[in-house]
């Protein structure tokens, strides 16, 4: 091919060597300083309370969030647009919470906004992350009323985020496990069946490390919470040695509900929400929640540094907070709310409904994926907290599993 | 004016590719040698441990990489080459459009294509459930999961790269060349392996160089169609800078991948033999 | 001799083959715009029916993001073939100084890894201070488009005869009027597979515009999003369209080569 053989073949002059160098130089001037660190100090009171003091509603909210989590007919965001006269902008583009974290960092970091006025994370290393780098703006409580009279009261004790200072949940969901009921004739109560060589090559686990890591540890015995690099190493092997027995197809990312569905996986690790939807749509999937316990996590709301337009933001996030909105939504998304009076309000509309309707509305309503009951939640373990040099640690170990 | 002309034609291009091209690339290039965290911040020490490091931990998906991107590119050669022979030779005025017809999949998003791929190959689906239905198939067999599929799915991706480039080269072929090897004896499959062959090897090279690079630094075969002992150094990539944010490995890894697709290449083009290349395209 | 036309029956099915297969999954694509599906998922066939194609644009983000994937598509394919065609003529027509380090530099283009190139191009983006969105994407899209069409030009140009040109003007055209009436006609098969090649690149990416799109979606971006949750139907109907406008300008072109000969 001969431009390039010429290129790699012919003597450089000065000329070029120069011009490339030139060009060189700015690159290194730019990098040369490295990225600075910018870890926060929590801002104080009084900080905080000038900050909403100078805000003023604008008129127009961005909302960042993950597929499927609005109906498509955005009924909330346009109720809230005629009760309040706030234009609302609605964008799926958060899939992973590592992946927007990684492109929202540069963004925040060099102080530009991301254009976003709530964006919505789920409760783990990024979110923390969010936090710690001072990325997210501390909420003005006295605009949240709604929360404050409708959400539960596990909602307002979130060990990530104590007095939701920086967060509101949006929505819950549990990890557990879910099977084809077309290729798995028995019942599945435990964790070990998802270890179990009679399903060699048939389970599916999750990719990301702080879901596959809790059920490692879940299976030992181990609660998450109370974690110490001993124990991550020794659910470290007991994942190796299932990869090892060639017990897993695949580690997934979200895709496994399709894979379930279909039938190319028998088990896998799932999503409450995930599984709870194909169920309605006809697919031989179930849902358990292991006896041995499974995983609980939020998606909350929060609002990201340099918001243009943040009272607004307060606004909105406080509007579906009122039950008959949240009802709507969950109708919608089928995973955990945070306002419990959401249950009652669709039961009653499945007293009135018709048809199929009413059958789809019964089924959320005695749902245990979407509303756990008392024993459920004593089963739910959250994420392992991790602080940057855990991290370090801790995700070297699984990730040598999934991506070995 | 006419010595400035190629000075000018040539700039927008070199200022496009010195500015979003080379400046950050040498900007990457700093940053893998710094060390740190995205927390704390990163610093420049010159680290070019970073480089063993990295290469240390992911030596195994590297070599994958190389593999699969190899047999891919043996693959794509072997199965596309014929077709760029015969749009070359015998497709006569209808070149343009089989040409147009093999790059039309892929004015559809690839991801689209990929998740066909993915429902056509099912396990139970269309294709093998049916074949299983009528016993000709273990009830085991799959295809998703296997090396077998990512192979095939970076052969399936890049296949129309490997036989545009052959084909421009044979196009060029004159005919009167072959017949005149045939009018001196020679069968059909000699004049075919000295006349033609050799002046297809331009082709042959820019279709290599544009298919094994990207097959073998894909991430995303192997992330849909693959199984637990797939992973290629592209998704390795992608984890350090996206999900770790570990921006010094995942500088130190792609510059380690980009010199080894060089001197992969640099060496495939002193085996063809620098002279042919340089005197079949200088014709 | 009948050995040899078996051989070229042969090949060309050989080809037909490969064409099929490559199509295949379009096939499977185009099927589901038709699925009368109920749930949210488009994976098993439940029925024949038209009203995806009425209900096309109905969801208003995907809309959005096929034309956002057009209209960059469209912008960079033309930025990319006007300076791609600027530098193959210039590397395959005459010999300046820097033509080594230009030849690496479109060979290092190439070799660029897409994820390299993307990541590299948003700290670039970030440290300059530069807001990411379509315009971003744009320029992206040039740079890894730009080798191909530099490429392919520069082979075209390399096999034209310098003395047609050389005529034009000792019959007094101006250097523009030479390009316009006798180089660029010459190169224009060249130029118009590098823009194809260059558009197609560009409607279809999605590794670097993952990184460098801000919060501008792209078809490509929107159906990965959707991936995970079950990708409508309207998505196939899409493609489907894309892929029947992309034949109807096949056929007519090979009816036009027919006239034309």
């Amino acid at each position: 091919m001969n431009p390039f053989m010429r290129g790699m073949t012919q003597p450089r002059t000065r000329r070029d060597v120069f011009r490339l160098a030139g060009f060189s130089a700015a690159g290194l001037a730019l990098a040369a300083c490295g990225v600075q660190g910018q870890k926060a100090a929590p801002p104080k009171a009084d900080a905080v309370a000038d900050y909403w003091a100078k805000q003023k509603k604008n008129g127009k909210v961005v909302f960042a969030n993950w597929p499927e989590y609005m109906p498509e007919d955005k009924g909330p965001l346009e109720k809230f647009k005629q009760d309040t006269g706030i234009a609302y902008e609605y964008k799926e583009v958060i899939q992973e919470n590592a992946e927007f974290f990684g492109k929202a960092d540069p963004v925040l970091r060099a102080g530009q906004s991301l254009g976003y006025d709530i964006v919505v994370m789920t409760n783990g290393i990024q979110l923390q992350h969010m936090i710690e780098l001072g990325y997210a703006v501390p909420l003005d409580h006295a605009k949240l009323p709604n929360f404050q009279a409708n959400a539960g009261q596990k909602y307002k004790e979130r060990s990530y985020d104590p007095g939701n200072k920086y967060t509101v949940p949006y929505t819950s969901g549990v990890t557990g496990i879910a099977y084809n009921t077309k290729y798995v004739k028995d019942e599945i109560t435990s964790i070990e069946s998802l270890f179990d060589p009679k399903y060699k090559g048939r389970v599916g686990m999750m990719a990301d490390a702080q879901e596959i890591a809790n059920f490692g540890m879940i299976a030992l015995g181990i609660d998450p919470e109370k974690s110490t690099e001993a124990d991550w190493n020794k659910a470290g092997e007991k994942l190796k040695a299932q990869r090892d027995a060639g017990i897993v197809r695949k580690y997934y990312d979200q895709s496994y509900i399709d894979a379930v569905s279909k039938g190319d996986v028998w088990l896998t690790m799932a999503w409450s929400g995930d599984v709870f939807q194909r169920q309605l749509a006809g697919e031989p999937v179930k849902f358990v929640v292991p006896a041995e316990g499974g995983t609980i996590w939020t998606d909350n709301m929060l609002i990201p540094k340099g918001a243009a337009n943040p009272v607004d933001a307060l606004m909105l996030m406080d509007y579906l907070y009122q039950p008959a909105v949240a009802a709507e939504l969950d109708e919608y998304i089928q995973y955990v709310t945070p306002v419990p009076a959401v249950q009652d309000l669709l039961r009653e509309k499945a007293r009135t409904a018709k048809g199929e309707d009413k059958k789809a509305l019964e089924d959320m309503v005695d749902s245990a994926l979407m509303f756990p009951s008392e024993a459920d939640y004593a089963k739910l373990r959250n994420y392992t907290q991790l602080t940057t040099q855990q991290e370090q640690v801790f995700n070297p170990i699984f990730q040598s599993i999934t991506q070995a | 004016m006419r010595r400035l002309t190629p000075y000018l034609l040539a700039l927008p291009s070199w200022m496009w590719l010195a500015i979003f091209l080379v400046v950050p690339m040498v900007a990457m290039a700093s940053v893998s040698l710094q060390t740190g965290n995205a927390i704390d911040g990163f610093a420049m020490t010159f680290s070019f441990s970073n480089y063993a490091d990295a290469i240390g931990r992911y030596s195994t998906q590297l070599v994958r990489s190389l593999l699969y991107g190899g047999l891919a590119t043996v693959a794509m050669l072997v199965i596309g080459y014929p077709v760029a022979y015969f749009i070359a030779f015998k497709a006569g005025a209808r070149k343009s459009t089989y040409l147009f017809l093999l790059l039309l999949p892929f004015f559809v998003s690839f991801v689209l294509r990929t998740i066909s791929w993915n429902f056509l190959l099912s396990d139970n689906g269309i294709l093998f459930g049916t074949l299983k239905g009528w016993g000709l198939l273990p009830a085991d067999f799959h295809v998703l999961a296997t090396t077998f599929a990512v192979v095939g799915g970076l052969t399936y991706n890049f296949l129309p790269f490997m036989i545009l480039p052959i084909y421009v080269a044979l196009e060029r072929v004159d005919p009167r060349v072959v017949e005149a090897a045939q009018d001196l004896y020679a069968t059909r499959a000699a004049a075919f392996r000295r006349v033609v062959l050799p002046l297809s090897l331009p082709g042959v090279f820019a279709g290599v160089l544009m298919t094994f690079v990207p097959a073998t630094a894909d991430p995303i075969n192997a992330a849909i169609l693959g199984g637990t002992s797939n992973t290629m150094i592209g998704n390795i990539i992608q984890t350090e800078y996206l999900t770790n944010l570990d921006y010094p490995t995942a500088s130190a890894l792609s510059f380690t991948l980009m010199a080894v697709l060089l001197v992969g290449i640099f060496i495939y083009a002193r085996a063809l033999g620098t002279e042919n290349v340089l005197e079949a395209a200088a014709r | 001799m009948r050995g040899a036309r078996a051989g070229d029956r042969l090949l060309h099915l050989y080809t037909w083959l490969i064409i099929v297969w490559l199509s295949s999954p379009i096939a499977v694509m185009i099927l589901f715009g038709f699925n009368d599906k109920q749930s949210k998922s488009n994976t098993t066939w439940q029925g024949f029916t038209l009203r995806w194609y009425a209900e096309l644009f109905d969801i208003s983000d995907l809309t959005v993001a096929l034309y956002n994937s057009l209209v960059i598509a469209l912008v960079s394919t033309v930025i990319t073939v006007v300076i791609g065609t600027m530098l193959g003529l210039a590397l395959g027509r005459h010999r300046f100084r820097g033509q080594g380090a230009t030849n690496f530099l479109v060979f290092a283009a190439i070799s660029t890894p897409e994820l390299v190139m993307g990541a590299s191009l948003l700290s670039l983006f970030v440290s300059g201070n530069v807001p990411r969105d379509a315009n971003t994407i744009i320029i992206s899209h040039v740079l890894f488009s730009l080798s191909f069409v530099v490429v392919t030009v520069r082979a075209r140009v390399v096999t034209l005869d310098p003395s047609l040109e050389e005529a034009a003007r000792d019959l007094g055209a101006t250097a523009w009027g030479t390009f316009r009436q006798v180089t660029l006609p010459a190169i224009l098969p060249g130029v118009l597979a590098g823009g194809m090649l260059a558009f197609a690149l560009s409607i279809d990416d999605y590794v670097v515009t993952s990184f460098v799109n801000g919060s501008t979606v792209t078809f490509p971006l929107w159906i990965v999003g959707a991936v995970k949750t079950g990708i409508p139907p309207q998505v196939n109907v899409m493609g489907t369209l894309i892929f029947c406008i992309g034949v109807l300008i096949a056929v007519g072109n090979a009816v036009a080569a027919r006239r034309r000969s």
